[in-house]
């Protein structure tokens, strides 16, 4: 056979591609080790640095390690109730706006996302509650959500219609169904797009979350927050490393699932 | 009608025939159809070629028959059932579908590929293991090595068998093709017409084959459907009719230069009256002086030398006799020789080379007759006679 005379460009043309992607494959698995390293390492240090050393009343109030933790809880809640509900909504809604049909009036939910990012997350926030009045975690989850919902939307309409056309015809005509060709061809050609705008809005909610004490959503804000009224740089920098820290922490997570949720062969 | 054609009515056919009246699509907001009224039989078992311009409506034409285009009117059958009137989904399950590049999905492994349909068909999974072990070795990938390879671990030519394996997984009656070769090289694109037409040749299917390539339409198909602007047809007929008398202006313009070249690919030495008594065939052992003598009587000037199991080795001409004690060194071997399963291509190659006539062979390499350059001239002559006055649409 033939097979193995045209397996030889074959085999050049998969080294290759295997070679560029085992350089990329290379950086990631280095930031993916030592970017939860980095950051385990040095809010470790900020916040024994901090209860270690000799607290006043008032920073020993708040530089505890039982308020410590109910904050970093409040924080991971709020980013996690984001997520969750962005994930909820962005990608139905993305995948149907990819639809022939309602794919017309896409363009008008993206631009609503589209203005709910430009909006400042503070602006948001503060109208929310001025609006609603309501206080605490849902005062802050859902102008999140409005506010971190683009990447996600955009990215599942984009790779939804990235996915090659003749993937779909190919899929169609074999005798797939439209829902059997959405839910094993473009889906999961779409994961790695779709998994990367949830990396962005992960980290957009865990950053904007820090807002959360303004409508009395707790949160490390509160520690910032506390610590600059009271004139408590400990408490400040304690804050602000676990702000940080779980930011990079959140991506770094979102890097992880990039890796193990993306299909094989689908570049 | 040629050898060629005979070896397919007595082959078996698992094929079903597809019958297309008076169907029509008409895009909304668009004035022209861009399929006006087209009506063919497509016979069980054959292959058949569309092929015209870009853009003249051959592919959504095809498209129609499994309905990945809807027609806006006409009727279709697929071996007598209505195919416009089912389950769209469930009508091309039972069609084979293979595109330009394949289109095979680069998430699934070879063997998913090629499992798609059985699947679909809710096959049990041992049964799909073995129908998946089963096409790739009818496409001649070895199941062990590629079985679980991705689709970007494969060369161009590879990945096109991968995709008629899985057109042909569910064992379908009617295959749809839509310019399978066209984005590989010209020497896995021979390759891979060749194996089609080995598969062919066993699995006995309905092919609907679309290319803009002519040479192409003419190596595969048992008829050849040129389409002009609208999917009008403008011939429907074997290869060589169409190049023997194209219908029109159109057609004529389709086949280009050379026609009468591509003719002789169609036709073999065996199918053409080729010489068998013409030539004066001597035996090696003889002595050079009887055979001058032999051809003094006989008045002619070559004689052709075979060796002991009849096979030519050497032309000699009378002049060269004289004065020679064996015949082995005298004249110039025979060169170039064909068989008599070449095409007429080959022979008139041999015959230039030979300068003016070529020997033809058996099986075993003996000789059987010679042919020249009157006998394949004759056989174009009578080739365009015979569809001078239309022949059979």
């Amino acid at each position: 056979m033939t097979a193995v005379a045209e397996g030889l460009p074959g085999v050049s043309r998969t080294s290759a591609v295997e070679r560029k992607s085992s350089v990329t494959a290379r950086s990631d698995r280095v930031r993916l080790f030592f970017q939860p390293v980095a950051v385990i390492v040095i809010v470790g240090a900020v916040v024994v640095w901090a209860l270690s050393s000799d607290l006043n009343a008032n920073e020993q109030e708040t530089l505890n390690l039982p308020t410590i933790l109910t904050l970093t809880g409040q924080h991971i809640l709020i980013t996690l109730v984001v997520s969750v509900l962005v994930v909820a909504i962005a990608v139905p809604l993305g995948i149907a706006l990819t639809r022939p049909g309602p794919d017309r009036v896409a363009p008008v939910f993206l631009a609503l996302a589209n203005l709910g990012q430009a909006a400042p997350a503070l602006g948001v926030i503060v109208l929310f509650f001025l609006w609603t009045g309501i206080e605490g975690l849902w005062a802050v989850a859902i102008p999140l959500v409005f506010y971190t919902l683009l990447p996600v939307l955009r990215n599942t309409m984009v790779g939804i219609q990235q996915v090659d056309r003749s993937l779909i015809d190919a899929g169609r005509g074999i005798g797939m169904s439209a829902a059997g060709v959405l839910w094993r061809v473009e889906l999961p050609l779409a994961v790695p797009l779709i998994l990367a705008g949830l990396r962005t809005a992960l980290v957009l909610a865990v950053g904007t979350a820090t807002l959360a004490f303004f409508v009395n959503g707790g949160g490390l804000g509160e520690l910032i927050d506390t610590g600059y009224k009271l004139q408590l740089n400990s408490v400040m920098y304690v804050g602000a490393a676990l702000a940080i820290g779980l930011a990079l922490l959140v991506d770094w997570l979102g890097g992880v699932a990039e890796q193990w949720l993306s299909p094989k062969g689908a570049e | 009608m040629t050898v060629a054609m005979e070896d397919t009515e007595t082959k078996a056919v698992s094929g079903a025939e597809i019958r297309l009246e008076n169907v029509t699509k008409r895009y909304p907001n668009t004035k022209a159809a861009a399929v006006d009224e087209f009506s063919m039989v497509i016979p069980a078992g054959r292959i058949v070629v569309f092929v015209g311009p870009s853009g003249c409506g051959k592919t959504t034409t095809m498209r129609m028959i499994n309905r990945m285009v809807e027609p806006t009117s006409g009727v279709i059958t697929i071996g007598g059932k209505d195919a416009l009137h089912i389950d769209a989904d469930e009508l091309r399950r039972g069609i084979g579908y293979a595109i330009q590049q394949a289109g095979l999905f680069p998430h699934f492994t070879v063997a998913q590929n090629i499992a798609v349909v059985p699947g679909l068909l809710k096959w049990d999974k041992k049964k799909i293991d073995a129908r998946v072990d089963e096409m790739m070795d009818l496409v001649g990938l070895d199941p062990g090595t590629f079985r679980h390879r991705l689709p970007r671990q494969l060369s161009g030519g590879q990945q096109q068998r991968v995709g008629v394996a899985r057109a042909l997984a569910a064992d379908p009656p009617v295959l749809l093709m839509d310019e399978p070769f066209g984005a590989v090289d010209p020497i896995t694109r021979g390759n891979l017409q060749d194996e089609l037409l080995r598969l062919q040749n066993e699995l006995g299917k309905t092919i609907v084959f679309v290319t803009h390539d002519f040479d192409e339409a003419v190596k595969l198909g048992d008829k050849i459907a040129v389409l002009g602007d609208r999917s009008t047809i403008q011939q429907y007929d074997t290869p060589d009719a169409i190049l023997a008398n194209p219908a029109n202006d159109t057609v004529a313009g389709f086949v280009g230069a050379g026609a009468s070249l591509k003719q002789l690919t169609l036709l073999r030495v065996r199918d053409v009256p080729f010489d068998t008594d013409n030539v004066i065939a001597v035996d090696h052992g003889d002595a050079p002086a009887q055979v001058a003598e032999k051809l003094r009587l006989a008045d002619r000037a070559y004689a052709l030398v075979l060796d002991e199991r009849q096979r030519p080795l050497r032309w000699v001409h009378r002049r060269e006799l004289a004065g020679r004690t064996s015949l082995l060194d005298a004249g110039k071997p025979v060169g170039d020789s064909v068989t008599t399963q070449s095409t007429l291509q080959d022979a008139l190659e041999a015959i230039l080379t030979e300068g003016g006539r070529a020997v033809v062979t058996g099986a075993r390499g003996e000789l059987i007759g010679t042919i020249d350059i009157s006998t394949v001239t004759d056989v174009i002559a009578n080739v365009r006679e015979t569809h001078a006055d239309g022949g059979s649409a």
